[in-house]
C-alpha cells in the first residue's frame, strides 16, 4: 500500500505566511529575500497572512475535507541549520480538529482515496552544500525560502500502485492551479513524499523525490526492494529512506527522524482563527469548479463516466474541450481528447508541449460529424497536430480526397464481385482491381494507398 | 528642578519652555554615574542628549512635542532598540544590535520620551533578584546590601534611583510586580493583549507582557497610555483597548483578600502593611472581604513547568549562526556547534532549559505539562468566577521584604515559592499592579490589586486611590 505526505507551496500569495517578504523567491541572491521575522530574530513574532489561510482552506475544501472550525498553531521543536528559530510553527491536532482541514475522499479512476489531513505550515530555509579543495564539505544556507507558506496535504494508505500516486499529483497539480493557489510547474513547489509498505509489513517513508516522475520511479523500486526482501524471507525494517536521483534508488536515511520528540505545542503569538459558516461560505463562493464537479457536469453533456473523469483531472485537456466543443460534439470531442490525444501524448509534460489546438478539435469533430472523413483518418489527422501542429482543415480536405478513394474502391468491389473473390483466394489477381480503380480515377488514385484500401475493403 | 518630580511634571515643564529637556537628560546621564556602583545600567544611550535637544527644538518652534517630552525613561535589556545592544543579560547575545526598534520604544519615543540606557535583569528575564545577569547584580537603591527584587531589577532601581522616570519592564510571572515592591516605586503588568510584545525578547510568550514602572500610579498612566493598544506587528494585541483616563473611585467596590496570597505564614512586617492598605481601601468605602483561590497552591509548579517549555522553545533559536558571538565554526558537524556555542548561557537559564525539554517530552507530557496547562485553565476559571462578585483582588506583591544579595541563591525552590502572589495573574493573562504601601525594617512592601481583562483603567484608579490612602 502507498500513502503520500505532500507539500505545497502556496505561490499563489504575494507574501510569506508570517512576514512580509515576498512568497516568489526564485532567482533571487542569496539571504536577499529575508526580514528580522523570518530570520527569527530576537523580539520578533509571527504575522499570519490572511490570504494563507484562505488558499489551504480552498485547497482542503477541493478535496472535499472538513474545515476545521478553529485553527491554531503548533511549535514543533528541533534543531536544524535551515530552521531559522529552531522549531518550525505548523499545525497539529492535538485539540480536535485545528488544522485547515480533514478526513476527505477523493475519487480517483475507480478508487477513494481518503485524505488525512490539510494543513498549513512554514517552509524551512535551503541548505546546499560545497566540497572545499581539501576534501572538506562547507554547509551554506539559504533562508530566502524560510517562512513561505506551505500545504501538508497527507494521504491514507489507499494507492495500490504508483501510477495512481502519480495520477492523484496530477489531479491534486491542477486543483491548486485552477485555484490561483499555487503554479505546480515551479521547481520544488510541490514535493511529496511516499510512505510504502507491502504484504502488511512495515512502512518505510521516502523522502527527497523531487518530480512527479521520479515519484513514481521512486515508489516501484522500493516495493520490488521490500518484496524481495519478502520473497527472501526478511523483514522489512520501519525506517526513512532517501531516494537517490543519481542512482535510481532508495538509501536509508543518515538521520534516524523517528526517535526525534518533536514536544509540539500550542504557538502563543498566533491567536486561534475561527473560521464561520460565513468566511467558509465566502471561500467556498470564491473556488472554481472543482474537478469532481466538473466531471460530474462532463457526465451531463452524455460522456461516459470512465471518460469525464480522465478528462476532468487534466486541467489542459479540460481547457481543449470546452473551447472546442458545442454540445452537440462533446461526447465525441471528448473521446477524440481521451482516447486519441491521451493515446499519442501520454505524459502531462509530452501534452504541455504539444501543438493541438481547440480549433484543431472543432475542425476534426465537424468533418466527422458531416461524413467527411472517417473516424481512424480523425485519428491519424489528430496525431499528426498534436505532433506538428498546422492546418487542420487543409489536412481534412487531403484525406477527404482519400475519403473519396475509398468510395471507389467499394463501388469497384460491388462491380466486380467475381474479381473481389479471386483476388481474396488468389492475392496477385488483386492487381486487376487496382487497374479498374485507376482507371475510374483516370490515374489520379495513390497505387499504394489504392492498394491498401482494397485490401482494408477485401477484410485482410 | 528635581529628577524624582513625576514624569507628567517634567513632561509639562518641558513642553513649556520652562526647562529644558538637555538639561533634564544631562541630570539624568549625571545621576547614571553617581549611581554606577548600584550596576543598574547594561548601557547608556549614546544619542540621549541630541534627542533631548530636539525636543527642545520642536518646543521653540512651537510643534507638539508628545506627551512625554523629555522624560527620561529606561528599558529593560531584553526590549530591542537600535541605538543600543539588546544583550538579555546573557554573554549569548553579547554586543548584539537589533536592526529594529520595539514597538513599545518607538511609541514612547513618538510622545518625546528620551531613552536613557538599558537596564540589568536576570538573564533573559529568568530570575526575581536580578543576580542571575552575566553583568553582575544590581543592587536596591534604598539599600545597597540587599537584591532590588526581578527579573526587571535594573529597571525598578533606575526608577528607584531617580535615574529614569518611567522604566519598561517585561512580566512572565511578577518581574514587573516584584523589583516594584522591593524598590519601592509602581509597577503594572497590563491585561494579556493590552501592549505590544513585538521586540520583547521572547521567554515564556504566551503569558507575558511588557509593563510600566514609575514612581507614581499617575506615571504608569501616563507610560500605558503612550504604549497600549493594537499593533499590527503582534496579532496577540487585536483586541486592545488603549488605556485612557481613570478615575480613582473606590468607593463601593467590592474587594476580595486572596486567603491562600496571605496565609498565616506571612512575615509579619509584610502583613502589617499589607492590612493598613486594606483599612486604608475600606476607609474609601471600598468593602473588602477574605475569598479563597484554590488553585494557587498549584500556581507556581505549573508556572515553572509551562515557562520552561516556553523558554526552551523560545531560546532554540541562539545557536550562533545568523547572529552571535565569534566561535570558530571549522571543523563543527552542526549539532556539536550548536551545543558548544549555546554553552555561553548561564546556569539558571540552562536550568529552564534542560527542564523544557523534559516536561513537555513524549511519556512525560502528560504528567507536567499538559497537567500544568490544566492548573491555568482551571485557575483561569477560578479568577474568572471571582470576578462576577468581586471588582479587584488584593493580596501582599510578595510575602517576603527584600533579602540580601546571595541569601537566597542556592536554593532554586525555595525562591521560586516568592512568585506565589504574582504568577496568577500572568496564567490568567489578567492586569496586576504593585503599590508601594509602606516598609519593613526600613525596606519597601508592595501591595497588588488585580482586576478581570482590559479593566487596565479602572484598575490602576483603584490604585491610584490606594497610593494615596497609604501616603
Amino acid at each position: 500500500m502507498i500513502g503520500l505526505e505532500i507539500h505545497c507551496q502556496l505561490t499563489g500569495l504575494n507574501s510569506k505566511l508570517f512576514c512580509p517578504c515576498r512568497a516568489d523567491y526564485r532567482g533571487m541572491r542569496p539571504n536577499t529575500n529575508v526580514c528580522p521575522v523570518c530570520m527569527g530574530l530576537p523580539g520578533t513574532l509571527p504575522l499570519l497572512n490572511a490570504a494563507a489561510v484562505r488558499s489551504a482552506a480552498a485547497i482542503a475544501m477541493s478535496l472535499n475535507c472538513t474545515p476545521g472550525e478553529r485553527l491554531a498553531f503548533f511549535r514543533k521543536n528541533y534543531f536544524y541549520p535551515d530552521l531559522p528559530k529552531n522549531f518550525q510553527i505548523t499545525q497539529y491536532d492535538a485539540y480536535g480538529n485545528t488544522s485547515v482541514g480533514g478526513r476527505g475522499v477523493v475519487r480517483l479512476g475507480d478508487r477513494d482515496i481518503r485524505i488525512t489531513r490539510v494543513q498549513l505550515e512554514e517552509d524551512p530555509g535551503r541548505l546546499s552544500y560545497e566540497g572545499g579543495a581539501d576534501g572538506r564539505a562547507t554547509t551554506l544556507v539559504d533562508y530566502n525560502r524560510a517562512g513561505v507558506a506551505l500545504v501538508e496535504i497527507v494521504t491514507e494508505p489507499d494507492f495500490e500502485d504508483p501510477r495512481q500516486a502519480r495520477d492523484f499529483m496530477n489531479m491534486l497539480a491542477d486543483t491548486v492551479e485552477s485555484l490561483g493557489a499555487a503554479d505546480p510547474h515551479l521547481d520544488g513547489a510541490m514535493r511529496a513524499d511516499g510512505n510504502v509498505s507491502v504484504r502488511g509489513g512495515n512502512k518505510v517513508e521516502i523522502k527527497n523525490i523531487n518530480s512527479f516522475h521520479d515519484l513514481e520511479k521512486a515508489l516501484h523500486f522500493e516495493i520490488t526492494r521490500q518484496n524481495s526482501l519478502c520473497d527472501a524471507g526478511r523483514a522489512v525494517v520501519q525506517e526513512t529512506r532517501h531516494w537517490d536521483e543519481r542512482r535510481r534508488i532508495t538509501i536509508p536515511s543518515r538521520t534516524k527522524e523517528a526517535e526525534l520528540d518533536y514536544r509540539y505545542f500550542l504557538e502563543g503569538d498566533i491567536p486561534w482563527v475561527v473560521m464561520d459558516n460565513d468566511t467558509v461560505r465566502h471561500i467556498r463562493e470564491a473556488m472554481p469548479e472543482s474537478v469532481m464537479s466538473r466531471r460530474d457536469r462532463y457526465i451531463r453533456y452524455g460522456i461516459a463516466p470512465q471518460v469525464a473523469a480522465v478528462l476532468a483531472a487534466d486541467a489542459l485537456c479540460c481547457r481543449l474541450f470546452e473551447e472546442s466543443h458545442t454540445g452537440r460534439t462533446a461526447r465525441l470531442i471528448a473521446n477524440l481528447i481521451t482516447t486519441d490525444f491521451m493515446g499519442v501524448m501520454d505524459t502531462r509534460e509530452k501534452r504541455a508541449a504539444s501543438r493541438l489546438r481547440a480549433g484543431h478539435l472543432s475542425a476534426l469533430a465537424g468533418a466527422i460529424d458531416g461524413g467527411g472523413i472517417t473516424r481512424s483518418q480523425a485519428r491519424t489527422i489528430l496525431a499528426g497536430l498534436a505532433r506538428d501542429g498546422g492546418d487542420a482543415e487543409a489536412l481534412i480536405r487531403e484525406a477527404g480526397t482519400s475519403g473519396d478513394l475509398a468510395g471507389v474502391v467499394a463501388q469497384v468491389i460491388q462491380e466486380e464481385p467475381e474479381a473481389a473473390e479471386r483476388a481474396r483466394t488468389n492475392p496477385p489477381t488483386i492487381n486487376h482491381l487496382v487497374g479498374m480503380v485507376m482507371r475510374k480515377t483516370r490515374g489520379s488514385a495513390d497505387p499504394q494507398e489504392t492498394l491498401r484500401l482494397i485490401r482494408e475493403a477485401l477484410g485482410e | 528642578m528635581d529628577l524624582e518630580a513625576p514624569a507628567h511634571e517634567i513632561a509639562r515643564l518641558v513642553s513649556a519652555g520652562s526647562v529644558s529637556a538637555e538639561e533634564v537628560i544631562e541630570r539624568t546621564l549625571e545621576r547614571m554615574r553617581d549611581t554606577e556602583r548600584l550596576n543598574i545600567f547594561i548601557s547608556t544611550n549614546p544619542d540621549a542628549v541630541s534627542e533631548a535637544r530636539r525636543i527642545d527644538g520642536m518646543v521653540r518652534d512651537g510643534s507638539d512635542p508628545g506627551r512625554l517630552a523629555g522624560v527620561p525613561v529606561s528599558i529593560k535589556d531584553n526590549i530591542c532598540t537600535r541605538a543600543m545592544p539588546t544583550t538579555c543579560a546573557s554573554r549569548m547575545l553579547e554586543g548584539y544590535v537589533s536592526p529594529y526598534e520595539a514597538t513599545v520604544v518607538e511609541r514612547l519615543r513618538r510622545e518625546g520620551a528620551i531613552i536613557v540606557g538599558k537596564t540589568n535583569l536576570d538573564e533573559f528575564a529568568m530570575g526575581l533578584t536580578t543576580e542571575f545577569s552575566a553583568y553582575g547584580p544590581t543592587l536596591n537603591p534604598r539599600d545597597p546590601r540587599y537584591v532590588p527584587g526581578g527579573s526587571s531589577g535594573g529597571s525598578a532601581a533606575s526608577v528607584a534611583a531617580g535615574a529614569a522616570a518611567i522604566s519598561l519592564g517585561s512580566d512572565t510571572g511578577g518581574s514587573v510586580r516584584n523589583p516594584a515592591s522591593f524598590c519601592g516605586v509602581a509597577g503594572f503588568k497590563p491585561t494579556y493583549g493590552m501592549v505590544s510584545r513585538y521586540g520583547l525578547v521572547s521567554y515564556a510568550n504566551s503569558i507575558e507582557q511588557v509593563g510600566p514602572l514609575a514612581r507614581t500610579i499617575p506615571d504608569i498612566v501616563l507610560a500605558m497610555q503612550a504604549i497600549s493598544g493594537p499593533d499590527p506587528r503582534d496579532g496577540t494585541t487585536a483586541g486592545a483597548r488603549p488605556v485612557s483616563d481613570t478615575e480613582d473611585i473606590v468607593d463601593g467596590k467590592r474587594i476580595g483578600i486572596v486567603r491562600q496570597m496571605a496565609p498565616d505564614s506571612l512575615h509579619p512586617g509584610v502583613r502589617t502593611v499589607f492590612e493598613r492598605a486594606v483599612s486604608g481601601l475600606e476607609s474609601l468605602g471600598a468593602a473588602c472581604e477574605e475569598v479563597s483561590l484554590e488553585m494557587v497552591d498549584y500556581s507556581v509548579a505549573a508556572y515553572y513547568t509551562i515557562t520552561s517549555t516556553e523558554a526552551g522553545s523560545n531560546l532554540a533559536r541562539y545557536d550562533n549562526i545568523r547572529y552571535g558571538y565569534g566561535l570558530e565554526r571549522e571543523g563543527y558537524e552542526f549539532h556539536r556547534y550548536v551545543a558548544a556555542s549555546r554553552d555561553r548561557f548561564g546556569p539558571e537559564v540552562k536550568r529552564r532549559i534542560i527542564a523544557g525539554g523534559f516536561v513537555p517530552s513524549a511519556g512525560y507530557a502528560g504528567r507536567y505539562f499538559l497537567k500544568a496547562l490544566k492548573v491555568k485553565s482551571r485557575l483561569t476559571r477560578e479568577v474568572n468566577r471571582l470576578f462576577g462578585t468581586y471588582d479587584y483582588l488584593v493580596s501582599p506583591t510578595v510575602p517576603v521584604p527584600p533579602f540580601r544579595l546571595g541569601e537566597m541563591l542556592d536554593d532554586p525552590v525555595e525562591l521560586f515559592q516568592l512568585d506565589i502572589n504574582t504568577v496568577a495573574a500572568n496564567l490568567a493573562g489578567k492586569p496586576a499592579v504593585s503599590v508601594p504601601c509602606g516598609t519593613c525594617d526600613g525596606l519597601p512592601v508592595g501591595v497588588q490589586l488585580i482586576a478581570d481583562s482590559f479593566r487596565d483603567g479602572p484598575l490602576l484608579g483603584a490604585a491610584r486611590a490606594l497610593e494615596g490612602v497609604v501616603q
